[in-house]
This record gives C-alpha cells, sequence and structure tokens, in this order.
C-alpha cells in the first residue's frame, strides 16, 4: 500500500446535523499532507464547523493557492464547489466569485507564504473590499512545501531547522490586517479545536472577511527546539484573550454572564456572537486598543488568541457595490446584456 | 482520574472481546489472520491449544465470542467467527505429527477420569502428553457424552467427532467404554492419584402433570431421546409431534424428529421470543426446516384416550413487560387443546450422582450440585476435582473444554504437590505491528462487506438420511471476505504519552472519533464529555493516559468504538501511539514451568 484512506463508517447510532448528515459527511479526500501537520487540523476543525452549522456542502466555495496549505481544501467538504488558484491570487479569485453571486459561503485557505509574500497585496485588497468570505491563514512561519526557508511570517531570532537565525521582522496578518479596516480579525492555534471551530463558525456568520490567522505548526520543518512556531513553543505562549460562540439565530443566549466580562455582539443574520473575555482589559471592539494589545504581545512572545477584533457596523462588499441579490447566472439573458443601444446611452452620459 | 494501568494484562484481553468472552479465550483474530493466509493446519492449532476441538466447536459452538465481537457494534453482525474455525478445520492438512505426542515414558501417576466427554478429554489431552497416565470411564458404548449423544450427526458428523477425540487417544489414553463408575468409594479406593469427575448433567427434567403416567409411551424425556436415536434405538416418531421448551435441546428434538418421519412438529413455548433460551442461529435453522415455534403456551395437562396420548391441553398466557423486558405481570386469557401423538420435553437437565455416596467425603450444595471450587475445580475432597456440566449445572462445550484446563492444572500441582492456588498468571506479550510507511503486519482496511451466510443443504435432500450434514461450509468466496470482517481486536492501540506533542492529528483522522485529549477531570464521565460521541461505557472501558507532556492533559480512548484500523499509529508524527499485535498467554498445564525440576 503507498497511502491509506480513512474509510468512511456508518456506526450504529451515529449522531447526525439538521440536514441528517453524519459528521463524516463532512470529510473530503485522504490528506497527503505530513503525519501531525497543523493543517489537518485546521481542515477538521472547517469539517466540524460545517457540520455544526448544518450546511449543505454544495452550498459552500472553498478556494486556495499554491503551498501545503492550499492542497488541504481537497481534505474537507468533497461536494463543496472549490478552485485552486495561482499562487497568491486566491483572493482575487475569491472577490469575483463573491461578485457573481453573494448566496454562497466562500472559504478561503491560504498560508503564510501565499498570503504574507507573493500574494500579500491581493489579501490587503480583499480586506479592504470587506469581501463576504471567511479567510484562513494556515501561519507556520515556514516554507514547508520546498524544505524550510523562513517566511514572512517568522519571528525575529527564529531558528531555521538546519541552525540559521531569521533577522527580518515579521509580518503579522492582525495587525496588517487591523491597520487596513478588518472588520473580523482573530488569531487561533490547530491544537486548540474548541477555539478554532467556535471561531470559525463565527466568522462564517459574520458579514463581510472574517481573517483566522491559524498557528499551525510544521512537523517536518518548523518543530524543532528554537522555532518559534513548534507545538511546544505554541503551547507555552499561547493566551487566550476573547473566546467567541457562535448563537445562531434559532436560538436564544439563555446563558446568564457578567457585565463587562461577556458581550453579545449582534449579527445581521439575525443570530449573535457571544464574546466572553479571559482577559478583562481586552476590548475587542475597540480598534486602536486591539491594536496596541498585538503589538505589545509582540514584545512579549506571548500569542494572544481569540476573536481579537469585530465590527459588524461596516457593509460587505455586495452591499456597497450594490450587487444583486440573484446570482448571475440566474439572471435573464437581455439583463446581463442589454445591448448596444444601451450601452451607446451609457457612454453618450460621458461624452 | 488514575492513568489507566495497561500493565494489567486483562486490560488488552478485555479488548479483545470475542477472546475475552470466550471461555477458553481462543485467540480468534490471530488465527483468523492465518486463515486469510491459507494457512489452515496453523490455524487449527492455534485453536486447538486453547479449544481443543476445532472441527466440533466450528459446528456446535455456543458461540459466546459472537454476540461479543467488536463488529456489532459496527455494522450489528458479528463476524462469524464459529464458521471461520470450521474453514480452518475442514481445510486442514494431517496435524498429527503436529499434534501433543504419546510421552516416551509415563510419570507413574494414575488419573481417573469418569465420563468421556469433552471436559473428561481436555484433561487427558493436557495431561497424557505430561506424562500422567489417564484412564477414562465411560458407561456408554461409545465416547464423546453429549457430543455423541445429544448433538444429531446433521449438525456434528461422526467423523469429525471421532477424529478429535482420537487425537487424544493416540497420546496414550486408556477409554474403558461400557463400564460404569457404581461407586465412588470403591474407585478412590483403587489409589488413584487423581479423580476427574466429568459425568455432565444427564438427567433430563420430567413434567409432572395430569395425565403424564397414562401416556408415558408417547412421552419422552428430550436429552434421553436424542441418545436412543444416536445409537440407534429409536427410528421412529409419530406423525404428529410437539416438543415442550424452547432451549438448543429442544431445537435438537424437533429437527431429528423431521427426520424420523414425523409431519407436523411445533415447538411449544410458555413466553414471548425474546425469553427464549435457544441460540437465535438454531432457532432460525429449526424455522427453515418449517418447524412451527408457538409462543405464550403453558402445559396444563396430556390428553390421553384409551390409555393412549392423544393430545396435550395449554393455558394461553399474557405477559406485562416493563421497558426493561423483563416481566412484571402474567395471566391466564383461555386454554387450547393440541392434537400429537408424541410429546418430547426439553425443558432443562439437572445433576445427578447417584454413585457418589454420602460418606465419600464430596460435599453436594444446593440443587444437588457438587461444592466445587471455581478456581481449582477442586471438590471438597482432596484429589478429587469436577468439570463441564457436572461441576456447575448445565453450560456448553467451549465452558467444558476450559473447565478441563483448569482441572488438568489443579490435577498438576496436587500431583506434584505444588498449591493448587499458585498457579502460573496470564501474560501479555505485545509486539509493534509497523513494517513501513502504511505498512502493517495486519490487515488494518476496513471492510463494509456483510456477514457471509452459511449455505444449507436443500430441503429436500437433507431429510433422506439422518446423518445429512445441514451446513455446507463456506466456499472460498465467502472465507475471503468474511476474514477480512475481523477488525483485529488483539492488534492493540498502544499509547506512549511522553512522545506525544499534542498536534491533534490521531482526533482528527478516526474514523470512529474515540480519541480526545482534555484536561484531567475527577470522573470518567467527565472526560468521556470530551468526545464528540460520548457513549454510556458498554462493555469496554475508557483509557486513559498519564499526563501529556506539554499541557498536562491526558489522551482518553474510547475503547469501546476503536476499530484497530491503526490510523492513528500511522497519522502519529511520533510514533506515541503504536499498534501492537498482543499475544495473551492463558497458561494450561504444561505453562506450570516451577514444576520441570
Amino acid at each position: 500500500m503507498t497511502s491509506f484512506v480513512k474509510p468512511k463508517i456508518r456506526r450504529l447510532n451515529e449522531p447526525t446535523n439538521g440536514l441528517g448528515k453524519t459528521r463524516a459527511d463532512y470529510d473530503g479526500a485522504m490528506s497527503t499532507l505530513c503525519a501531525g501537520c497543523g493543517h489537518d487540523s485546521v481542515t477538521a476543525a472547517l469539517a466540524r464547523a460545517f457540520y455544526e452549522l448544518s450546511t449543505d456542502p454544495k452550498d459552500v466555495v472553498k478556494v486556495s493557492g499554491i503551498g501545503c496549505s492550499s492542497k488541504t481544501t481537497t481534505y474537507f467538504l468533497k461536494d463543496a464547489h472549490g478552485a485552486n488558484t495561482v499562487h497568491g491570487r486566491m483572493p482575487s479569485f475569491a472577490t469575483g466569485a463573491a461578485a457573481v453571486n453573494k448566496n454562497l459561503t466562500y472559504v478561503g485557505v491560504s498560508g503564510d507564504g501565499d498570503s504574507l509574500s507573493i500574494g500579500l497585496g491581493q489579501m490587503a485588497h480583499a480586506i479592504r473590499r470587506n469581501v463576504d468570505m471567511i479567510y484562513m491563514l494556515e501561519n507556520n512561519g515556514v516554507y514547508g512545501l520546498t524544505k524550510g526557508q523562513f517566511s514572512a511570517s517568522s519571528d525575529v531570532g527564529s531558528k531555521a531547522k538546519k541552525g540559521a537565525t531569521n533577522m527580518l521582522p515579521p509580518i503579522d496578518p492582525a495587525i496588517m490586517a487591523l491597520s487596513i479596516g478588518a472588520t473580523f480579525v482573530a488569531r487561533s492555534f490547530s491544537g486548540d479545536k474548541a477555539q478554532l471551530v467556535s471561531l470559525i463558525k463565527a466568522g462564517i456568520a459574520h458579514r463581510g472577511f472574517a481573517l483566522i490567522d491559524v498557528i499551525s505548526p510544521c512537523v517536518s520543518f518548523n518543530d524543532h527546539k528554537g522555532s518559534t512556531k513548534s507545538y511546544a513553543h505554541t503551547y507555552q505562549y499561547y493566551h487566550k484573550a476573547v473566546h467567541a460562540d457562535y448563537v445562531p439565530p434559532s436560538e436564544e443566549i439563555t446563558a446568564a454572564y457578567d457585565e463587562g466580562e461577556t458581550m453579545p455582539v449582534e449579527l445581521h443574520d439575525g443570530g449573535s456572537i457571544l464574546l466572553r473575555k479571559l482577559d478583562k482589559d481586552y476590548d475587542p471592539t475597540n480598534r486602536a486598543s486591539a491594536m496596541e494589545k498585538l503589538l505589545e504581545s509582540q514584545q512579549t512572545q506571548e500569542i494572544l488568541t481569540g476573536l481579537l477584533y469585530i465590527d459588524e457596523s461596516r457593509p460587505a462588499m455586495a452591499e456597497h457595490k450594490k450587487l444583486p441579490d440573484t446570482p448571475l447566472h440566474s439572471l435573464p439573458y437581455s439583463k446581463l446584456n442589454p445591448g448596444a443601444e444601451a450601452l451607446r446611452k451609457i457612454q453618450e452620459e460621458f461624452r | 482520574m488514575k492513568p489507566t494501568d495497561t500493565s494489567n494484562p486483562d486490560y488488552f484481553h478485555k479488548v479483545v472481546d470475542c477472546q475475552w468472552a470466550c471461555p477458553a479465550h481462543t485467540p480468534v483474530p490471530a488465527y483468523i489472520r492465518l486463515i486469510a493466509q491459507g494457512r489452515y493446519s496453523d490455524a487449527y492449532l492455534l485453536n486447538r491449544d486453547s479449544n481443543v476441538f476445532p472441527g466440533i466447536l466450528g459446528r456446535v459452538c455456543d458461540r459466546p465470542c459472537e454476540p461479543a465481537c467488536r463488529r456489532t457494534r459496527v455494522d450489528g453482525e458479528p463476524v462469524a467467527i464459529c464458521r471461520l474455525k470450521r474453514v480452518a478445520a475442514d481445510h486442514r492438512d494431517d496435524v498429527t505429527s503436529r499434534l501433543p505426542q504419546k510421552p516416551d515414558q509415563t510419570n507413574g501417576k494414575r488419573i481417573a477420569l469418569i465420563g468421556a466427554g469433552p471436559a473428561s478429554f481436555t484433561v487427558a489431552n493436557d495431561l497424557a502428553p505430561l506424562g500422567y497416565e489417564c484412564t477414562i470411564f465411560e458407561k456408554l458404548p461409545e465416547a464423546g457424552g453429549l457430543m455423541r449423544a445429544n448433538i444429531p450427526a446433521f449438525r456434528l458428523p461422526e467423523k469429525v467427532l471421532n477424529e478429535e477425540l482420537q487425537y487424544i487417544l493416540d497420546m496414550g489414553v486408556e477409554l474403558k467404554l461400557n463400564t460404569p463408575v457404581s461407586s465412588m468409594k470403591a474407585l478412590l479406593d483403587e489409589g488413584w492419584d487423581a479423580v476427574f469427575v466429568g459425568t455432565g448433567a444427564p438427567k433430563g427434567k420430567d413434567l409432572h402433570l395430569p395425565g403424564r403416567e397414562e401416556a408415558d409411551e408417547n412421552i419422552h424425556i428430550g436429552i434421553d431421546w436424542l441418545e436412543s436415536v444416536a445409537f440407534e434405538h429409536i427410528d421412529e416418531i409419530g406423525k404428529n409431534v410437539l416438543i415442550i421448551g424452547v432451549g438448543n435441546t429442544a431445537m435438537d428434538c424437533c429437527r431429528t424428529s423431521l427426520r424420523l418421519g414425523a409431519d407436523n412438529v411445533k415447538v411449544m413455548a410458555r413466553k414471548p421470543r425474546n425469553f427464549f433460551k435457544a441460540s437465535e442461529w438454531e432457532l432460525e435453522d429449526a424455522e427453515e426446516e418449517n418447524i412451527q415455534i408457538v409462543v405464550n403456551h403453558s402445559p396444563k395437562t396430556f390428553v390421553t384416550e384409551n390409555g393412549k396420548l392423544v393430545g396435550m391441553t395449554f393455558e394461553l398466557m399474557e405477559y406485562d413487560v416493563d421497558d426493561k423486558g423483563e416481566i412484571t405481570g402474567q395471566r391466564v386469557i383461555g386454554e387450547e387443546t393440541l392434537p400429537c401423538d408424541d410429546v418430547i420435553l426439553a425443558i432443562g437437565q439437572e445433576n445427578a450422582f447417584p454413585w457418589i455416596e454420602n460418606d465419600a467425603g464430596i460435599e453436594f450444595g444446593k440443587w444437588d450440585v457438587p461444592v466445587v471450587d471455581e478456581e481449582t475445580f477442586e471438590s471438597t475432597r482432596k484429589g478429587v476435582f469436577f468439570g463441564g456440566d457436572s461441576a456447575f449445572g448445565p453450560k456448553n462445550i467451549i465452558w467444558a473444554v476450559e473447565h478441563g484446563h483448569q482441572a488438568a492444572i489443579s490435577i498438576h500441582r496436587h500431583c506434584q504437590g505444588l498449591g493448587l492456588r499458585d498457579r502460573a498468571p496470564r501474560e501479555v506479550e505485545l509486539q509493534s505491528a509497523k513494517m513501513g510507511m502504511f505498512e502493517w503486519r495486519y490487515s488494518n482496511a476496513y471492510t463494509a462487506a456483510e456477514r457471509r451466510e452459511m449455505e444449507h443443504v436443500a430441503l429436500v435432500d437433507r431429510f433422506q438420511r439422518l446423518n445429512i450434514e445441514v451446513e455446507l461450509g463456506f466456499n472460498a468466496e465467502q472465507i475471503a471476505v468474511e476474514v477480512q470482517r475481523c477488525l483485529n481486536c488483539d492488534v492493540q492501540t498502544v499509547f506512549e504519552a511522553p512522545l506525544c506533542e499534542e498536534c491533534d492529528a490521531c482526533i482528527d483522522v478516526c474514523p470512529v472519533e474515540c480519541l480526545s485529549i482534555t484536561p484531567d477531570a475527577d470522573s470518567e464521565a467527565e472526560l468521556r464529555a470530551s468526545l464528540t460521541q460520548p457513549e454510556a461505557p458498554e462493555e469496554q472501558s475508557l483509557f486513559v493516559s498519564n499526563p501529556l507532556p506539554l499541557t498536562g492533559r491526558v489522551m482518553i480512548k474510547d475503547e469501546n468504538v476503536c476499530l484497530h484500523c491503526g490510523l492513528c499509529a500511522e497519522r502519529c508524527p511520533t510514533s506515541a501511539w503504536d499498534m501492537k499485535e498482543g499475544v495473551i498467554k492463558i497458561p494450561h498445564a504444561d505453562d506450570q514451568v516451577e514444576t520441570v525440576a
């Protein structure tokens, strides 16, 4: 046997979700990543989140660029739509797809190389446009597919597997996103599935661009002593600031909460996100203070996680661009192409 | 919680549900793997180490392994373990040279074994090769005990029985047929070094209802009647036959009646079907032969005309059953008389020891069952041992075999002057099954196939003679599929907490989601809550690891649902999980090593 498959086993009394689907119905093809790769845990978290939301996989679009992380769209929701695009160009592809059909759920999966080097400009503008999508940035601080060079998210002082020390300052995707107007910024860790699944659900429900920067260790090239993106380092410096629970519209918030520690954020879909502050000084609705905390954490090496910032008030791309509710494929041809006379009239306006 | 102590040999043994459920602890997955490789003789001999009669048991075992089989928790149907055992027996080569051999000289110790059934034969099998002079006394003209007298030849062919008994006789065991032991005291006076009683539960229960004496000629006690058929003293029965009772003996009686000329056979049950004692497969086989099983009929009287049985009257019962399926109330709602020519009573068996004198030093307890130690099988008289049905009442062949093994250990230790309770302990030997990337020493891929059905001789053909074996055995295609249904539960998931770096790979890949990493808690229930499918503990326990090095959390595993597919070990970057083949060592008489000197 040159590979193995995860068998689909129908167990007696297996739980199902609102659509009558089992958790395994949200799996994809077997991962061919290295055993122990953090990305596989992110994949599992995505599958679980969609299972728990009872989303029909055919209403989901998975898009990715190039890299280990970008392979993973194959490994979940096999019945969803999807495309592997050009290196770093996934945000443009997703923007275009979201523009022609805003009724689907868009999941972008990318990595620190794909997003912070070759695709940095692409990601920045998708954030600015507030494209309604969830953007998983599987961040391992290394180019795993080319065997271990530092990436743009490597911390100063982090050691490569062969001993070299990184001297260049890292790009922190969360700080960058906040600085250009992101409306949902979260950070998590592939080893904390409970947190990650809640954040994914909240991110999907959020109107607009939801960035989740996931520390996702590379077991083969960045899991050694001296690396700041290893499992051991991440577990040691991991700090949960804000926990976010998505509460769907059909459910009422019943849990009692203390003022100042827990706060609900109303979502446009009628549901809400229940924020539980694990760090009392942290205010995830204040952009300036979120930036400050993140900059401070860079000094202390602390890995601040949870829903770091949320702003539900800014319209998503579809609204400020006044995109039609009907997907373009369902619009009558006469509307899509009003003809030469209509074009002439428009041109007339500019003369 | 306290981490699970996997050094206790019973921990991994219990995970192998079939082997744990088998009284003789037959290593089922190991022999199924041998069958899968076409090594039928090896599979037969591995079987024989623990259950002594693979050919016989491959047909008529009560199969406690099958309801226990892990596979039932996946697709509801166990692996056809019993049928595969028969495959090993059917396709084996001549194994006589590989069996325990008659020793060059004996050790001078003489053992008397009373009753030539499975228990005595097992004792002889274990002791004769060690040099003991074993003599089996049997009142009937042929050996085998109930395997010969009560199990009809259409289920267990004579050739199969004879062959496996002969293996043991060839070890230098003396068999005295037509030799009933009529006095225990007289036997003890003969100076045997040990005496083993394996005389079964030979007395069928009678039913004392009005008309019983008058109709005596056409009322038969099930096990006596089957014995008379087996020894050809009876070769016919009336056209209309009622069988009273619905255990496995009743099934043999009704099917035998059909073969002796009955046309209309009804099995009369006092209670509804889920209270039947017969194994489900025996009920199915009887119903396939158009036996009618009538429920809720409680016998009231035998009806006679001119001193001859013409029918039987039953009370029609109605029961109240609670949520747990237990009967909470019952009432009679009517009466029915069914005509019949013969009635066969199959309502249970009892022990009977008319030949053991009250002052023989052997105490009897409730229901005239001897007082027997459950570990050593020794009676209250030193040097006298009991096993099989004669020890604790009617069970089945595989229990008799295990009793025989244990009694043999005791007899061996008794004769060597060693303490009966200092028996060699069980052990587990674990060896990694890893061969390389994606390669294991066992077929770990899950096969979704359904249980194969045994083919039977066509109804029109099977009644021509009494001894046409009904089951045809598995064909090559059936063998190939059925062996792959086995989940290899003996290839154990072994976890080394210090190696784990908590990457979650095992948890994510597990197809039944039976793993979790969670903060330690005080109770199993709290830990279970972290599983994605927390189930109430069933047969299996929860594995709890030592604290993990990075976070101090614990790895837990629900042994109940694990399929031993090995994907956790395949996906583990640090080999904290490994699949290790576990050999459960069940000591027999020849494993009592300290006696060698």
